[in-house]
């Protein structure tokens, strides 16, 4: 079996979004690990997280038009708890707000969320 | 350790531009001004600390380079604040008699180096970080514009706030005759300059220069035997949480929090015993954000902290008195330079922008994205 990372990524592959919960403290984590970091148990489980998310923090990166034009960047504490980094789409990258509640998909392998 | 040992030389090389330099020759060329300011040579070292972001057996190659074969060699890199926190174990080596003499130096040809984008792309492969790249941050500034812009929505913050912080270093660096950028900033210029990753402009990004820096490093009861006042250690205290600042907790606090207070309580000081405050700016966030968890204001109060010149010349706290990463130099990572400046004014020796009577110094080091957090606190012989 392969080490949580490649599994992560695999399973994305596959168009389904999965984080690792840990049966010993029975808190949610991302990004994957071999250890929880809350309280050192081995014992971690995959698990579908609702999608359900609030964004913490959001910027803009400024990029020319010839080059695709500004993109947002945000951090998105999931409802299980975990933080993680991704990008806001659908919306123009500056009306993104933190508080917004938003929705996990899954795009080409890689987790973003809609509004 | 409070009181153990003493920086007794401290040497700036090559800052600003130096194009034709290597990295180990900028080291180098720090490390003779350093050991010439202490009255040594390099046949006097036997303790040699360095670090670089992009080499790897630095400390063995910078030996190499030196002909030092020493006693006691470490090169831990955990970022910018790595000079900082090399004071940790070289009191430690010095203290258990490994050695006599610690040379710390660093050195990097950053602004003028070629071949600087290749580099860039190998570190990426060494260290993909693959659950932050797909969202191609900009980084290490999209991780700062994520804090700053959390700190603006939790606390008020404005962005006429963050461009104090440059105002403030750019009036110190036109003070510095050593500083890269010494032309008039205002607050208008830095809200006007270039958007990179909002909140943050290009204004309140560090500068990219070329530079070194290095100091010497002894047991305090050796320290009067050398040309410059000593500048004793009085305090040391690390801490990190994170590395991605998407791990970073709670991303108004750093662990600054943590590694100040064990300055502190080592230093057996506080806050309001500190003469000049030397901060890792490598971008005006930063400034808010440990004066905040270094106990120089309230948690969320940084933004007014830093208005109406409070932390410029003539305010009311000296902080980044050479002019900072904002405006005197920083070349790849800043640490050193925060020393080497601390050093300086306890001896006396800014010249038009000396602190008077300045008998406590504090320098806190910034690692990676918020992530390393190392502060110290030096004094004169009076503090010990």
């Amino acid at each position: 079996m392969s080490g949580p990372e490649k599994i992560y990524r695999d399973k994305l592959a596959q168009g389904s979004f999965e984080i690792q919960r840990c049966s010993a403290c029975a808190k949610h984590v991302f990004y994957p690990r071999v250890l929880c970091p809350h309280c050192g148990s081995n014992r971690l489980e995959w698990s579908a997280p609702s999608g359900r998310g609030t964004v913490y923090s959001t910027t803009v990166v400024r990029r020319k038009a010839a080059d695709g034009g500004d993109y947002n960047v945000a951090l998105v504490d999931l409802e299980e708890g975990p933080r993680m980094m991704s990008r806001i789409v659908t919306v123009a990258p500056d009306a993104v707000r933190i508080g917004m509640t938003v929705k996990a998909r899954v795009t080409d392998g890689v987790v973003e969320f809609t509004p | 350790m409070r009181g153990s040992v003493a920086i007794v030389g401290v040497g700036l090389a090559c800052c600003g531009e130096a194009p034709g330099w290597s990295e180990n020759e900028i080291m180098a060329e720090a490390a003779r001004v350093a050991l010439d300011d202490a009255g040594l040579t390099t046949r006097d070292v036997d303790g040699l600390v360095c670090a670089s972001s992009n080499a790897i057996l630095t400390s063995l190659a910078v030996a190499e380079h030196l002909g030092i074969h020493p006693k006691f060699t470490e090169s831990t890199c955990v970022g910018g604040s790595s000079f900082i926190g090399h004071l940790i174990p070289a009191t430690l080596a010095l203290n258990a008699g490994l050695c006599d003499t610690v040379l710390v130096t660093y050195g990097s040809n950053q602004r003028t180096g070629v071949g600087r984008a290749e580099a860039g792309k190998f570190k990426s492969a060494l260290d993909p970080q693959p659950f932050e790249r797909p969202y191609q941050p900009f980084n290490p500034l999209t991780s700062y514009a994520l804090a700053a812009a959390r700190h603006m929505h939790q606390y008020g913050t404005t962005r006429e706030q963050l461009a104090a912080v440059a105002v403030a270093a750019r009036q110190w660096a036109q003070l510095n005759p050593e500083a890269f950028s010494r032309e008039p900033l205002t607050i208008d210029d830095v809200l006007g300059s270039r958007m990179v990753s909002d909140p943050l402009t290009v204004r309140d990004s560090c500068l990219i220069t070329d530079g070194g820096g290095a100091y010497v490093l002894v047991r305090a009861e050796r320290a009067k035997d050398f040309p410059k006042q000593p500048a004793y250690l009085l305090g040391a205290g690390a801490a990190h949480w994170h590395r991605q600042i998407s791990s970073m907790p709670d991303l108004t606090l750093t662990a600054a929090s943590e590694s100040g207070q064990r300055a502190y309580q080592m230093a057996k000081l506080g806050p309001a015993d500190v003469d000049a405050v030397e901060l890792y700016d490598a971008f005006t966030i930063n400034t808010i954000l440990f004066l905040e968890d270094l106990g120089f204001c309230a948690k969320g109060e940084g933004g007014a902290f830093v208005s109406g010149g409070r932390i410029a010349p003539g305010g009311e706290l000296a902080v980044n008195t050479n002019g900072g990463g904002l405006s005197c130099v920083h070349p790849g990572m800043y640490g050193i330079f925060l020393l080497v400046e601390a050093v300086r004014q306890l001896r006396g020796e800014a010249g038009a922008r000396q602190v008077m009577d300045c008998k406590v110094a504090l320098a806190h080091g910034n690692g990676g994205v918020l992530s390393s957090q190392i502060t110290a606190l030096l004094g004169t012989e009076e503090t010990l």
